[in-house]
């Protein structure tokens, strides 16, 4: 087109407004839009906690995963998120304030089961089983790879057993940190050794700090509570932002998954 | 396919300029909505190796057209109403963009998407559906016509 006129100027000028504001806080809008239209398959948010920051997403079943970023690049766990389940992932930290709440009363020693909603699609089989089996072992207690592979049915299959536990997509809800080596040993946790140990310390499972406020005040395994108002609601209480997703956490190991 | 988040997170700013240029601050909300729930709608079946910014755009240009048609039908305001903008665009480019908002559909789209989104003119036919060069003439027209009633 030659060199440009002032008209063409004056466009390409107007052309470079900035609407970044305008455009985030109508991006922030469209997870509401999205769940009337029934299309919000996969919420997400990243929430604070003693064990660092926290990616928790979430079905319209339940609860489908909770990482630490610390050792799992986040941007990795939604793009397994979106092959696994459904690319309609999106950033609704309005719709975790039951999961807030309640991994809040945990860590402050206040709750010792969760009644969250749980979507166990991401698990399966063996797997599945020891899971499930390892989401009965009491708070404040701690259990074996050994009792796990017993428990799902295969008794000589305690390794098999720890890879299970290790790929745990619900970690702290799902205890994990619960399970230890038959010999007395700590085991691997995937969220970081110290963090299993920050975890049952919390719980009063191993010394140091116990978490007497939280046995003495629910008294060992408090009764579940209604599975709270959980997932895609007409119209989501407005929660103050959690801390925005997509921080590439340090120490990313990639898309292998260990974590209990 | 990468998560619909990490899409919108990448082009929320494309189209949100798009759409202010094309159908104003007032309307520019509501088709952001609609265009990133349809877009959300058809995102799965998506192909992987789609241009991701002509898809989107181009569904951007659809519900900015019935915007225009929507506010057709309704009443003409007796004046230009002011644009509510709040967030952002100086007076003088909202002046601009609404010159160019009179222009026939096609030559306004052309306008917007050549300098709101810095789309090459094989893109720009992509987006409207026409080839390359009726897109360049769509272009040059518009241009014409916005040179009557914009001097400066």
């Amino acid at each position: 087109m030659g060199s440009m006129t002032k008209l063409e100027k004056a466009l390409a000028r107007a052309g470079r407004t900035d609407v970044s504001a305008a455009a985030e806080v109508a991006a922030g809008r469209l997870a509401e839009q999205a769940a009337s239209d029934g299309l919000l398959d996969v919420a997400y948010t990243t929430l604070d906690s003693p064990v660092g920051p926290v990616l928790v997403a979430a079905t319209q079943r339940g609860l489908v995963r909770i990482s630490f970023c610390s050792h799992y690049d986040p941007g990795e766990v939604l793009l397994e998120l979106s092959e696994r389940i459904s690319p309609r992932v999106i950033e609704a930290p309005s719709y975790f304030d039951a999961v807030r709440r309640e991994l809040d009363e945990y860590f402050h020693g206040r709750r010792t089961s969760f009644g969250l909603p749980l979507d166990w699609r991401l698990t399966g089989g063996f797997g599945r089983r020891v899971l499930k089996h390892t989401a009965r072992i009491p708070y404040g207690k701690v259990s074996t790879y050994k009792e796990m592979a017993d428990a799902a049915g295969s008794p000589r299959a305690a390794r098999a057993a720890g890879n299970a536990l290790g790929s745990n997509p619900i970690p702290i809800v799902v205890p994990c940190h619960r399970v230890l080596h038959s010999g007395g040993g700590l085991g691997g946790y995937g969220g970081g050794l110290d963090n299993k140990v920050l975890l049952l310390k919390l719980e009063g499972a191993i010394g140091g700090d116990r978490g007497e406020d939280a046995e003495a005040s629910e008294g060992g395994e408090a009764p579940r509570t209604t599975p709270s108002q959980f997932g895609p609601s007409p119209r989501p209480p407005v929660a103050p932002r959690a801390r925005r997703g997509r921080s590439q956490g340090p120490g990313s190991r990639g898309r292998s998954n260990r974590t209990g | 396919m990468p998560p619909f988040q990490a899409f919108l997170d990448q082009y929320r700013d494309d189209v949100y300029r798009f759409l202010v240029a094309s159908v104003g601050q007032q309307d520019a909300d509501d088709c952001f909505q609609e265009t990133f729930v349809s877009a959300m709608r058809a995102y799965p079946r998506l192909r992987r190796d789609s241009n991701l910014r002509a898809w989107v755009l181009t569904i951007a240009h659809r519900k900015a057209l019935d915007a225009h048609r929507a506010n057709g039908r309704r009443p003409v305001p007796v004046a230009d109403s002011p644009d509510r903008a709040t967030h952002d665009a100086a007076g003088p480019d909202r002046a601009l963009w609404s010159e160019v908002r009179k222009l026939p559909a096609k030559q306004r789209a052309a306008v917007v998407l050549r300098f709101a989104s810095d789309l090459p003119h094989d893109e720009i036919g992509r987006v409207l559906g026409c080839s390359e060069d009726a897109a360049r003439r769509n272009l040059y027209e518009g241009l014409e016509k916005l040179r009557l009633t914009w001097d400066r």
